[in-house]
């Protein structure tokens, strides 16, 4: 081995190191910018030394690639919206997913990869990244809205076996006839379309399941292309992504209390027939009166869900925190893990309207101390409080763990008028006894609950 | 031999990954995922060689492209987590 060659795969070496520390100081919010920033000079470390890489004779393709991709990158992030960030990630999982497959063939054509066990592994890379990509881009559409409401194809299940089956042939082939470039070609084509076809039956309120296995993907499709070319720091860093997002994927099918395969195949099955209807009377409540009760509680939890986002009530619902701490109350959030379109997405609109992460509880924090609750406000959620996942078995949400308001002394339900929520299920919350609707814009009603306090 | 030595590494790599995420708490989820597109951006560094090749096929700008890709990747995904990041605070701090 020659003298450099030692040097760029002792650079690898401790750029994983750092990718391991960045990603251990991301187990506290004290510390996790620093791990970012740890990680980050492991990344810049790892693409120097790739940069002294002998084979490389003309640095210019190489450098307007940098330019164009640094330049893209740097605007998004600085431009892009915080209610907007399950689109971002899923666009990134797409570039890095196409990024992956432009390497696997890359290193087809120039004979990097020659032995049947390299083969197979750029095989893997073009799946992989192929259907990371197209499967990115439809998830990516499907969250900013830009496709509608794309449904499953009336035989999808046919056409994704058969799409599936042709993958399986035309990468057997491949690998028996690498020379041939048409197994190649078909090879990348089938990709592309198994990841639209995974990705358009799944419904919106799946979407954090989606997009954190394509996070997964993203990675395991860095993965293969490390195995096709050789190179052990891809096979790191993409592993570490591809464990990330599988974990993700378990904790947001875990509170939704579905299998992974429930998510993504149930968009073939039938609709279930709606359970029958929950009889009750809806108790609506003038923002005046709310007001009152409000005043009087010294102990408040505030349960936000995707409807906050929409409503852009982050930021007011902050003020109201401090309003109601003025006033000597205790106030807690309560966060369910399927809340928002991504894991974490409440929690990151909560902190950009200043709202202490201490006070971000949970739902197995806050369940337990739900009985000590004076007021729970329910901001734009709907299914993640629903009791019929304890109390209704026929509902099609039942058994899902959920945060319990109804525990609470009062609940006062922001709504903007009485349609069922993003699962389409009745909500028997808000005919309970104890629950108050607040009907109207969740941003004006909150508004309005602040006008009181002054 | 080579493929051998690889899959030990993929193999502890795995181990570590799940031992390290298991402990970001959830209030940290959406940057660890954007961070995590930023670490999959590694595919520029395997990008860099093929895309160095000065020969103007069409491997080299598939290289290219795939430098460009990642780049968004790394750059985009670190910028936005480090954006993210910054305004977790807590109380009084």
């Amino acid at each position: 081995m020659a003298s450099e060659q030692i040097g760029i795969q002792l650079a690898y070496v401790i750029a994983s190191a750092l990718f391991i520390f960045g990603l251990k100081y991301l187990g506290s919010p004290a510390t996790a910018r620093k791990g970012n920033q740890i990680s980050a000079v492991g990344m810049l470390l790892a693409v120097l030394a790739a940069l002294l890489d002998q084979g490389i004779v003309d640095y210019s393709y190489i450098l307007a690639g940098f330019v164009v991709g640094g330049a893209v990158g740097a605007v998004a992030a600085r431009k892009v919206q915080m209610t907007s960030m399950p689109e971002m990630v899923a666009l990134f999982n797409g570039f890095g997913g196409l990024a992956s497959l432009a390497v696997g063939i890359a290193a087809v054509l120039m004979a990097v990869a020659s032995s049947t066990f390299a083969l197979f592994t750029v095989a893997l890379s073009i799946l992989i990244g192929g259907v990371t990509f197209t499967g990115s881009i439809i998830a990516w559409g499907k969250l900013s809205e830009k496709l509608g409401n794309l449904k499953a194809l009336a035989n999808q299940k046919n056409v994704s076996l058969a799409v599936a089956g042709g993958v399986i042939v035309s990468a057997l082939l491949f690998l028996a006839f690498p020379e041939t470039g048409l197994w190649l070609f078909l090879l990348v084509l089938l990709s592309l379309a198994f990841g639209i076809l995974l990705v358009i039956p799944i419904g919106g309120a799946d979407m954090p399941v989606v997009i954190s296995l394509l996070n997964s993907y993203s990675g395991l499709a860095a993965c293969a292309a490390g195995f096709a070319i050789g190179n052990n720091i891809l096979i790191v860093a993409g592993s570490l992504v591809g464990a990330s997002g599988i974990i993700l994927t378990q904790i947001m099918c875990k509170a939704m209390n579905r299998s992974l395969s429930n998510v993504l195949f149930s968009g073939f099955a039938d609709p279930v027939e709606a359970a029958a209807s929950i009889e009750g009377e809806v108790k609506p409540l003038s923002v005046e009166d709310a007001f009152y009760v409000l005043e009087a509680a010294s102990s408040v939890a505030i349960i936000p869900g995707y409807g906050m986002a929409v409503a852009q009530a982050q930021h007011v619902v902050n003020e109201l925190r401090e309003l109601l701490e003025k006033n000597g109350a205790e106030v807690v959030f309560g966060i369910h893990p399927v809340a928002g379109r991504m894991p974490g997405h409440m929690n990151v609109l909560l902190a950009e309207a200043d709202v202490p992460y201490d006070l971000l509880l949970e739902m197995d924090e806050i369940n337990p101390r739900m009985d000590a609750v004076d007021v729970a406000i329910v901001i734009g959620a709907n299914d993640v409080v629903n009791p019929a996942a304890r109390e209704v078995e026929s509902s099609p949400i039942y058994g899902m763990p959920v945060i319990n308001v109804d525990n609470a002394r009062t609940v006062f339900v922001l709504k903007r008028s009485m349609a069922s929520g993003f699962a389409g299920i009745d909500n028997p919350l808000f005919f309970k006894d104890n629950t108050r609707m607040i009907f109207g814009d969740a941003k004006e009603t909150i508004t309005g609950l602040i006008r009181e306090f002054d | 031999m080579e493929a051998v030595f690889l899959m030990f590494i993929l193999m502890l790599s795995i181990f570590v990954g799940f031992e390290l995420i298991n402990k970001v708490p959830a209030t940290l989820h959406t940057p660890l995922m954007s961070g995590a597109n930023a670490i999959s951006g590694i595919t520029v560094v395997g990008a860099v060689a093929l895309a160095g090749t000065g020969r103007g096929d069409l491997a080299n700008w598939l290289g290219a492209a795939a430098v460009a890709l990642a780049s968004i990747n790394v750059v985009g995904g670190y910028m936005v987590t480090d954006r993210m990041l910054a305004m977790f605070k807590k109380r009084g701090g």
